[in-house]
């Protein structure tokens, strides 16, 4: 079933975007009960051997998602989303940032803005997501900041990065 | 000298273009300068950011330094995208999973 599920995934260096398409083979709801409700983005949004921990969600324009994002050892690494606009099974945008247990913006790392469109065709849902960084140097900076640290610790971050 | 990145050598519209350039053919100095407004010494600082991040290499033909794209060295700007895609990857083969344990009489929402 995973081998005939379409993934894109593109770089503009010109635009600073990263562009990541996906098909999933369930109905919108489905797909869209899965990047919308905590218990369930819990189970998948942190790839393994991390785990996402919802703390606090308020998925309304102006509300947020804070969540940590738990290592093997019990190492927190908490992030936030901040909804910016949410079109009920259409889409939805958010900021993301780095912050504390409490929500507290890490303002050392840049945010990244993104856009995440749902669109059902037969027997799969597509959904788009458009990754739009202020500079290719946060690019950069949210890349090294990992990598300078090795590959787990860079998954790690790029966890914290790309989870929200 | 604290090495410079990759990154940022591509964070310049100017260098990305130069990469452009002499991604096609070997150029001298002169030939890549004749492509910009700009003075000759401002195109030569940054092909001299290039160079640092060992994105570009050079050539001496007779007289003349040629300057040709370390092709090596822009893989890695893609094996570290690469590693972005691979997140991706495992993410979402997670939430295929999670898909598929839903059940299917409660996805009604």
């Amino acid at each position: 079933m995973k081998s005939s599920l379409l993934m894109d995934f593109s770089v503009d260096k010109v635009k600073n975007q990263i562009k990541v398409k996906r098909e999933f083979a369930a109905p919108l709801t489905k797909v869209w009960a899965a990047w919308t409700q905590k218990e369930l983005l819990d189970q998948w949004w942190a790839p393994k051997p991390w785990k996402a921990r919802t703390k606090l969600r308020d998925f309304t324009v102006g509300g947020y998602w804070l969540y940590a994002m738990v290592g093997p050892e019990g190492e927190e690494h908490w992030a936030r989303a901040d909804f910016k606009s949410i079109e009920e099974l259409k889409g939805f945008s958010l900021t993301d940032a780095f912050c504390d247990s409490d929500g507290k913006l890490n303002t050392e790392f840049p945010r990244t803005d993104w856009s995440i469109t749902f669109s059902e065709g037969t027997a799969v849902t597509t959904v788009d997501i458009i990754l739009t960084y202020a500079k290719l140097e946060d690019l950069e900076q949210i890349i090294s900041f990992g990598f300078k640290e090795g590959f787990t610790m860079a998954l790690e971050n790029l966890d914290a990065l790309l989870a929200h | 000298m604290m090495k410079r990145d990759v990154f940022q050598a591509i964070a310049d519209p100017t260098r990305r273009t130069i990469l452009a350039l002499i991604a096609l053919q070997a150029m001298t100095p002169n030939a890549l300068a004749e492509h910009f407004n700009t003075s000759r010494q401002a195109v030569s600082k940054h092909i001299k950011i290039l160079a640092e991040c060992e994105l570009v290499q050079q050539k001496q033909i007779g007289r003349e330094i040629y300057y040709q794209l370390e092709v090596t060295k822009m893989k890695e700007i893609d094996n570290w995208l690469a590693q972005f895609k691979t997140l991706w990857e495992d993410r979402f083969s997670q939430l295929d999973q999670v898909l598929f344990n839903l059940n299917p009489n409660e996805n009604e929402k």
